[in-house]
């Protein structure tokens, strides 16, 4: 039984299929070859001379809003303003008093990769960012 | 061919119930074991502690308004707080009086003291600026107003807001008796003049007021108007009987703010 299944306008079928698969999967493929590089973070000369964030690297990286979220409860709203680390080392729990501190370069670090993940902390409305600076 | 098929089964299931199983076990096994390298929590070496913050004010020490600039400056700069009424700052109008912000501020005798007032105060009295902020009620009506719990009182008296909790709602500030509490209008940065770098500013739509200098005790100093008063205002606990506070209310007859309202304020002032 040959040619008992003919496909008809094979040519515009065909190419309707292509268009359609190139449309559906735009997004991916276009993502892709714009998606910017991973965003190179500084570290001042103080961090780097610490060598130890509060946390590992690993931990910050990716628990960071959490920690700054236990330190803010724990600091307004149990008075508790210490935090010791696994390796026993205090810090005074303070964004701007204590991150920055070391992280004093915001725009070169917090800045640059949240720009990179598109997050926008509202904190800097009210913690001061730029401690240094004599507005 | 059945007896088989049986057994797999068997094996089966018993693997699905211990792959199953594990992370449960994990998680329980991790919960019960306490290690010492946990990071932990804890307050300062130097933090003061009381069972209930007070305050007394002796405003015999006080003569005229001047007097009491140098406190309300020392408060007002380490907190940050706006001045509005900045003549001298470059967007400023008479309107900005609406806007203001206060968390230690001058009261005329029959406005602090409306249901002690009566027609024939003494004149030095009548001329006497008070200095008046939050009472750090006992009973505080703010606390019950506040929907979100933005507005708590800690176990050591000290009526406190939360400002990452607070959303503006003014419940408290309606709540208020004393008028303790301001909305911020606007952004009170660009009128806060030399700011403190260690204490963060407010933003617009949240309300403040007095912390009774939370994060000064907590490094073990006293509170910024105590500092400044050249003793004219004492600080300590009211339940140590060896405090400052309790022998200055034994020694001196004292008032308060609205006695009648309940509220039970933790501001003394010796007339
Ligand atoms: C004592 C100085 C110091 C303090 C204080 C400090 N950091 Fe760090 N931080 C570092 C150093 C050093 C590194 C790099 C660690 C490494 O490369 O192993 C780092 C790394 C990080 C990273 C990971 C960056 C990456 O490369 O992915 C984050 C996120 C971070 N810090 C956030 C914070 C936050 C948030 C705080 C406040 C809670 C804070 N840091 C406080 C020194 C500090
Ligand atoms: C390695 C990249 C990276 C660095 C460096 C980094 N962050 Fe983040 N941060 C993130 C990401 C990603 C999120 C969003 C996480 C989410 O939404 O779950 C985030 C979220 C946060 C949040 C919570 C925001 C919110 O709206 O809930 C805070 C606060 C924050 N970061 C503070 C900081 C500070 C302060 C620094 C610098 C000391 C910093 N971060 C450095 C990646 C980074
Ligand atoms: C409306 C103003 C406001 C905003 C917005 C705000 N904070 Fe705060 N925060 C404060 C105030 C005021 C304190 C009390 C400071 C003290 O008692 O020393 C504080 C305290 C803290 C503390 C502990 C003390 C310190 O010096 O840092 C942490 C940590 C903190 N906030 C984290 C955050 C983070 C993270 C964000 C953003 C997700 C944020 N805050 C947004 C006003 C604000």
């Amino acid at each position: 039984m040959p040619d008992q299944k003919q496909m008809y306008d094979k040519g515009k079928v065909v190419a309707g299929l292509v268009i359609f698969v190139v449309l559906i999967t735009f997004p991916f493929w276009y993502n892709h070859l714009k998606a910017a590089p991973a965003p190179q973070l500084e570290l001042t000369k103080k961090a780097q001379a610490a060598k130890n964030c509060v946390r590992s690297k690993d931990y910050m990286k990716a628990e960071h809003m959490q920690l700054l979220d236990v330190w803010r409860e724990s600091v307004v709203r149990n008075g508790e303003r210490v935090y010791v680390n696994e390796e026993g080392k205090e810090f005074n729990m303070s964004l701007t008093n204590t991150c920055l501190d070391c992280h004093s370069n915001k725009a070169e670090f917090c800045d640059r990769c949240h720009n990179y993940a598109s997050v926008n902390p509202y904190c800097w409305d009210c913690h001061i960012d730029n401690p240094k600076e004599k507005k | 061919m059945e007896k088989s098929r049986r057994r797999f089964l068997k094996v089966a299931g018993i693997t699905a119930l211990g792959v199953g199983a594990k992370p449960t076990w994990d998680v329980l096994a991790s919960d019960s074991s306490h290690d010492a390298s946990q990071p932990k929590v804890k307050k300062g070496d130097k933090a003061l502690s009381a069972e209930q913050w007070a305050m007394v004010i002796d405003t015999r020490k006080f003569t005229s308004e001047e007097d009491l600039h140098p406190i309300i400056e020392a408060c007002h700069k380490t907190h940050n707080v706006p001045d509005f009424l900045d003549e001298e700052h470059e967007d400023y109008k008479p309107a900005n009086k609406r806007h203001e912000i206060k968390w230690i501020w001058p009261e005329e005798y029959k406005h602090a003291f409306p249901s002690l007032e009566n027609h024939h105060v003494n004149d030095r009295v009548k001329a006497l600026p008070f200095l008046v902020m939050c009472n750090h009620c006992e009973n505080p009506a703010c606390v019950k107003a506040c929907p979100t719990k933005a507005t708590f009182k800690r176990d050591d008296g000290i009526v406190l807001m939360d400002f990452h909790r607070c959303i503006g709602c003014r419940f408290c500030m309606a709540a208020c008796p004393y008028g303790s509490r301001s909305f911020n209008f606007r952004d009170p940065r660009p009128y806060i003049k030399d700011r403190n770098p260690e204490f963060p500013t407010r933003m617009k739509g949240v309300v403040e007021k007095c912390n009774f200098c939370a994060e000064r005790l907590a490094v073990g100093k006293m509170p910024a108007c105590v500092e400044a008063s050249n003793g004219a205002i004492a600080f300590g606990d009211l339940n140590d009987h060896e405090s400052e506070v309790s022998k200055w209310l034994s020694e001196n007859f004292t008032i308060r703010r609205k006695p009648g309202l309940g509220t039970g304020p933790a501001l003394y002032y010796i007339v």
